[in-house]
């Protein structure tokens, strides 16, 4: 019997795990010439693929955007503020090198962990943002990541605000043990009150929504989203194969697999993204609900 | 108590052959037991049993993740490893209890929720989601005691909870030892070796501000003396009962804002002065 990994960094056929044969071929490539699709395995030069917002040309598959470049598409230009921005991670289980690999990943992605969190505007309605980037460690969750979004929601529940979060990840951060597991109950907590104060919150589930993630407040949007082709599951493929003993169909845990099964709303393309949450954010405009009841 | 086992050590006592699993405990603990099946959406899950039950006369619902003692209970309860329809069959029963104002006592004994194909098509990430939630905001007290192997989300599902407690030996962790292994250091078999960095035992749950309270376990494991170990967990639940009925008398509000806090509180961050700034300067 195998349970590895069900919980956590997926990192086979999308991901980045370094003893997956498929990305040691992905490596071969000359970095920063040709994006291969880990989809379709079809090769595009990345100016093309770039042109087309990191949208596989052949496929359709919406490749990963660090959290700037999808605010930057995403929400009005200079209306974001962002919450938080000085939190960094300790190590709560003292997990051995945690820290220089954090200080790492923050001179290398300027970020200082794996989330952006923030207010900001779509056409000029308000909301509260929530943006993983999975270039911090798979974008896993740990203390940080969990309070900066427990933040974020509480704060959007305050000021009665909609959240839109955009999910990634792969998972519950190991390194931070079982205080890991315990921002799941946290950020689904403040969902939870957001949801009985009568709050809108919009889930977008971008490549890859796995793990602990998508077993807490990934799943427990109003309205669920996501991108065409993007990975989403709970238990990583690999075990899944493992306790099965059979390869998986190319499919399996894809967004549209999500939406067959009834887990997604709809499925909306990059192109498009910011519109479709504009109208949605537009018809779950608060003011008309306050008059009817200042009416009774 | 036996404060310098490993965890390692402990990996060991839980896994032991003869370890008192729900199935044993359910009728040590309850002078009644009625067992509910079903999720009424699609069917009935028996890696989690549940159902009514009167513990010294007070009637509570009682949600457990059971455990096989052999092969052919394992296979009926797939060792301990729930599928979606448990986890919604839990909530429908944590909705009835809230209605008919009856504690929720859970056992959480599991390696995980189960990985595979018709979980993954059924919404296991959902139906844990889904419970974390509403677990949250239930309306009655909820106890929840780790017997043996709580494995991450699969046992998160039944352990939002107003006080958590955990056999002397039980281990709760964000994955099982062996898949932290295989994912840190890409090498299952360096199991034991995680099992004692990744701080899941009882007392270093207490430390971490997780778990509420530890239930000692008969000399040398449970195993050794399962009815001494059922009066124990018994009285825990007395006195936790007690404890919560208090709470809840005083409102019902400032249980569920305590049980919210309990979770909220969890978390090990640096925060630089002025860390809300753009907030803070509208």
């Amino acid at each position: 019997m195998q349970f590895e990994d069900f919980f956590s960094v997926v990192r086979q056929r999308l991901g980045s795990d370094k003893s997956d044969e498929s990305s040691k071929k992905k490596t071969d490539i000359p970095a920063g010439l040709l994006f291969k699709c880990p989809r379709c395995r079809n090769v595009t030069f990345i100016e093309e693929f770039n042109q087309n917002g990191k949208v596989c040309p052949t496929c359709n598959y919406h490749s990963r955007l660090t959290a700037r470049e999808r605010l930057k598409i995403t929400v009005d230009d200079g209306s974001f503020r962002e919450f938080d921005r000085k939190m960094i991670s300790k190590n709560p289980i003292d997990f051995p090198g945690y820290e220089g690999k954090q200080q790492q990943l923050r001179e290398k992605t300027g970020l200082n962990d794996a989330v952006l969190t923030g207010r900001a505007k779509i056409r000029g309605m308000d909301l509260v943002i929530i943006v993983m980037d999975s270039n911090f460690m798979m974008a896993s969750m740990g203390s940080v990541v969990g309070e900066r979004i427990t933040r974020a929601i509480e704060y959007a529940t305050a000021h009665s605000l909609p959240v839109v979060a955009f999910t990634a990840s792969g998972g519950a951060r190991m390194q931070e043990g079982i205080v890991s597991l315990m921002q799941m109950a946290k950020t689904s907590g403040a969902v939870a009150r957001h949801n009985e104060a009568g709050g809108l919150y919009i889930s977008v589930m971008t490549d890859p929504t796995t793990g602990g993630v998508t077993a807490s407040f990934a799943s427990l949007g109003d309205i669920i989203i996501a991108e065409p082709k993007v990975l989403i599951g709970f238990a990583g493929r690999r075990v899944i194969e493992g306790t099965i003993k059979q390869k998986l169909p190319d499919d399996f845990q894809s967004a549209e697999f999500m939406l067959e099964n009834g887990f997604v709303d709809m499925i909306v393309e990059r192109s498009k993204m910011r519109r479709v949450l504009a109208h949605l954010l537009k018809l779950h405009k608060q003011p008309e609900v306050k008059e009817v009841a200042e009416n009774e | 108590m036996n404060e310098q086992l490993s965890a390692s050590r402990r990996l060991d006592i839980i896994r032991h052959k003869g370890r008192p699993t729900a199935l044993d405990y359910i009728p040590m603990i309850f002078d009644e037991f009625w067992e509910m099946h079903g999720d009424r959406l699609c069917g009935d899950d028996r890696a989690i049993i549940g159902g009514v039950a009167s513990f010294h006369g007070t009637p509570v619902t009682v949600i457990a993740e059971v455990k096989g003692r052999d092969l052919e209970e394992n296979q009926k309860c797939n060792f301990g490893m729930p599928h979606p329809e448990g986890y919604r069959k839990a909530l429908r029963l944590a909705r009835q209890a809230e209605k008919f104002h009856r504690p929720i006592i859970c056992l959480v004994d599991t390696p995980g929720a189960y990985p595979g194909v018709e979980a993954e098509k059924r919404g296991q990430g959902e139906a844990i989601a889904r419970n974390i939630m509403e677990f949250m905001t239930l309306k009655t007290p909820v106890i929840s005691i780790i017997l043996g192997e709580g494995g991450s989300g699969g046992a998160l599902a039944l352990a939002v909870c107003d006080e958590l407690a955990m056999l002397e030996n039980a281990l709760y962790s964000v994955i099982s030892p062996m898949g932290f292994a295989s994912i840190l250091w890409k090498d299952a078999s360096r199991e034991r070796e995680a099992c004692d960095i990744m701080k899941i035992t009882a007392e270093d749950l207490m430390k971490l501000k997780v778990c509420d309270h530890i239930i000692p376990e008969a000399d040398g494991g449970a195993h050794n003396d399962p009815n001494q170990t059922a009066e124990n967990i018994s009285s825990f639940i007395s006195e936790s009962l007690q404890n919560l009925q208090i709470k809840f008398q005083k409102g019902l509000d400032e249980m569920i804002n305590s049980r919210y806090n309990k979770f909220r509180v969890v978390g090990d961050f640096d925060e630089f002065p002025h860390s809300h700034t753009e907030t803070d300067e509208q």
